[in-house]
């Protein structure tokens, strides 16, 4: 038993390290940018269009992944992407933990009232179909950054707050939690000292996995234009661009196709092997 | 003197039926009272009451909780919860629950004694590790540095034990501390429990089903049917002669070892009949 024990724990430290790694990458690649990117991601150049990658005949090495319609490079524009893509992920994510968590806690541990407005809140909020509130929101606010980061916070909190009350909730009925306030301390301490740190795991997969759906969110609404101006490069830009060309250059939609799938499943990842580290029992 | 005083205390489920009828009980300082019943009798509910952990749904109707001189329900809850952490204490029934699973046992024993009574972090570590010597548990500096999940639920109920007694209080609720445990263990828990009560002169109330447990380590008992005491005595004269019927067939309810072919005796229908008339109408 003791050696099944080490097998998943070893297994899931190749999963952590792994996912962590291309996490890191793409880091190092979105803050270094303009020096790592061999060409101008915006540069135009129609004598050089439909390059394809390097090892397939007709190419020119200097375009390692080839370059799209108007002769932009691929890779360089995946590098620029990345920084929208893991900006947004960051951001967005970090403000949808917060506001969701700090909800899903106070209506999980204080009930009552509090509970109440919360929890029918969420159950309104959830009834609105995310996809087209999103685009609702972003067609009066305008399409931009800070409404991209806008619409995936006002829509994903509730995830957080549902999950994170339901274990609140459940922490809250614990004896430890009793003991606590016979030795004195207040609600809020508990709150904070007690709860808090055995609902850590779960916020902690819920922000990597949220990371996750906010770089898909981005690149759902480039697709559809919603996104920033159609020169800055996205991920979801350079699809939706592939799209049209798919039987005569593959590539322009396949390689960003391909980082946004790693990036996600990397996220995805993270989340769990990182609560198998946060878990005191697994650990 | 008596430390905690229980004056006719009535609670109820929130728009439902009794759960605590008229209940009077007293604990001397130094006492230990055994509170015995049958599962939903409401013994665990008295000591909640105390401790002011009742659950939510639960309301007070009536009654006072006096302790050390103060009615505890006259008080606002801030300054309640202050006194009762200042001078109570509960060992919980379950040691699986009872300690939270994400920190470390030394942080769980101190930081209590640290930021509710302002000790230095010196003094409530010592404190600690000389409780953990007290309960008997080995290489105590090591299990301070664990987390409630290395440790069997034996050791967490010690921990518990020396927990409750960290900041030398003047009542323990001790709430069916043996129930979660098996049988082995659960003798050396209550040797344990009654040691530190006698050395260090703490009252205690024991909630328990196990009227073999009260012979061993309670003064007094109260017997609570349905939300009531049906009888209130010294433990000596309880076990000779039982003063209710509902009590002394609670007695012979008892299993007996000596004479394992006597069988299990369920405590007779006519018997239960009358006391619960006597508890709804009288």
């Amino acid at each position: 038993m003791a050696e099944g024990r080490f097998e998943v724990r070893r297994r899931a430290g190749v999963r952590l390290w792994l996912s962590a790694a291309w996490l890191v990458l793409l880091v190092i690649v979105a803050l270094f940018a303009p020096y790592i990117a061999p060409k101008d991601p915006l540069e135009q150049d129609l004598f050089s269009g439909r390059l394809p990658p390097f090892w397939v005949h007709g190419a020119d090495a200097s375009f390692l992944l080839g370059t799209d319609s108007l002769g932009r490079d691929v890779l360089s524009r995946i590098i620029f992407g990345t920084r929208i893509a893991l900006g947004v992920a960051v951001v967005s994510a970090s403000f949808t933990c917060v506001i969701g968590a700090a909800l899903g806690l106070l209506a999980g541990f204080y009930r009552g009232w509090v509970d109440v407005v919360v929890s029918r809140f969420i159950d309104i909020w959830m009834a609105f179909p995310p996809v087209l509130f999103s685009i609702l929101l972003i067609a009066v606010i305008g399409p931009g950054v800070f409404s991209i980061i806008l619409a995936i916070v006002v829509i994903d909190w509730t995830r957080f707050a549902r999950v994170i009350r339901a274990e609140a909730m459940a922490q809250g009925a614990m004896d430890y939690v009793a003991s606590a306030r016979v030795a004195g301390r207040g609600r809020f301490g508990i709150l904070l000292r007690e709860i808090l740190p055995n609902v850590l795991p779960i916020i902690v997969v819920l922000l990597t996995l949220e990371m996750g759906i906010a770089v898909i969110v981005e690149a759902i609404l480039s697709f559809v234009n919603l996104s920033i101006s159609t020169d800055d490069p996205t991920w979801g830009g350079m699809i939706s661009e592939g799209r049209s060309s798919i039987h005569q250059a593959w590539w322009v939609l396949v390689f960003p196709l391909v980082t946004l799938f790693l990036t996600v499943l990397s996220f995805s990842q993270l989340g769990e092997g990182l609560k198998d580290r946060f878990d005191p029992v697994l650990r | 003197m008596s430390f905690l005083e229980v004056r006719n205390l009535s609670a109820r489920v929130k728009g439902g039926g009794p759960l605590l009828r008229d209940v009077s009980l007293t604990v001397q300082v130094g006492e230990v009272r055994g509170l015995v019943g049958e599962s939903g009798a409401g013994k665990s509910m008295i000591g909640k009451a105390v401790l002011g952990i009742l659950p939510k749904a639960v309301e007070i109707t009536g009654g006072q909780i006096v302790l050390d001189g103060t009615d505890l329900l006259t008080l606002p809850p801030a300054v309640r919860r202050v006194k009762v952490g200042a001078s109570c204490a509960l060992i919980p029934q379950d040691p699986l629950t009872a300690l939270n699973p994400s920190r470390r046992i030394g942080v769980q024993i101190t930081d209590r004694l640290v930021d509710i009574l302002g000790w230095t972090r010196q003094r409530a570590e010592e404190r600690a590790l000389a409780l953990l010597g007290e309960v008997q548990i080995t290489d105590p500096a090591r299990v301070l540095r664990q987390y409630p999940h290395e440790l069997s639920g034996g050791m967490r109920q010690r921990i518990l034990i020396a927990s409750a007694f960290a900041a030398e209080p003047k009542l323990i609720v001790a709430d069916e501390p043996t129930t979660a445990l098996d049988v082995t263990v659960q003798k050396q828990i209550l040797k344990l429990i009654a040691a530190l009560q006698a050395r260090h002169g703490t009252a205690l109330l024991f909630v328990t089903h196990d009227l073999g447990v009260v012979s061993k380590v309670c003064q007094n008992l109260s017997v609570l049917y349905a939300g009531k005491v049906v009888e209130d005595s010294d433990v000596a004269d309880f076990f000779r002669a039982p003063k209710h019927p509902y009590s002394a067939a609670l007695l012979a309810a008892t299993p007996k070892y000596t004479d394992p072919s006597a069988g299990l005796q369920p405590v007779p229908d006519a018997v239960i009949a009358a006391v619960r008339a006597e508890v709804e109408h009288g």
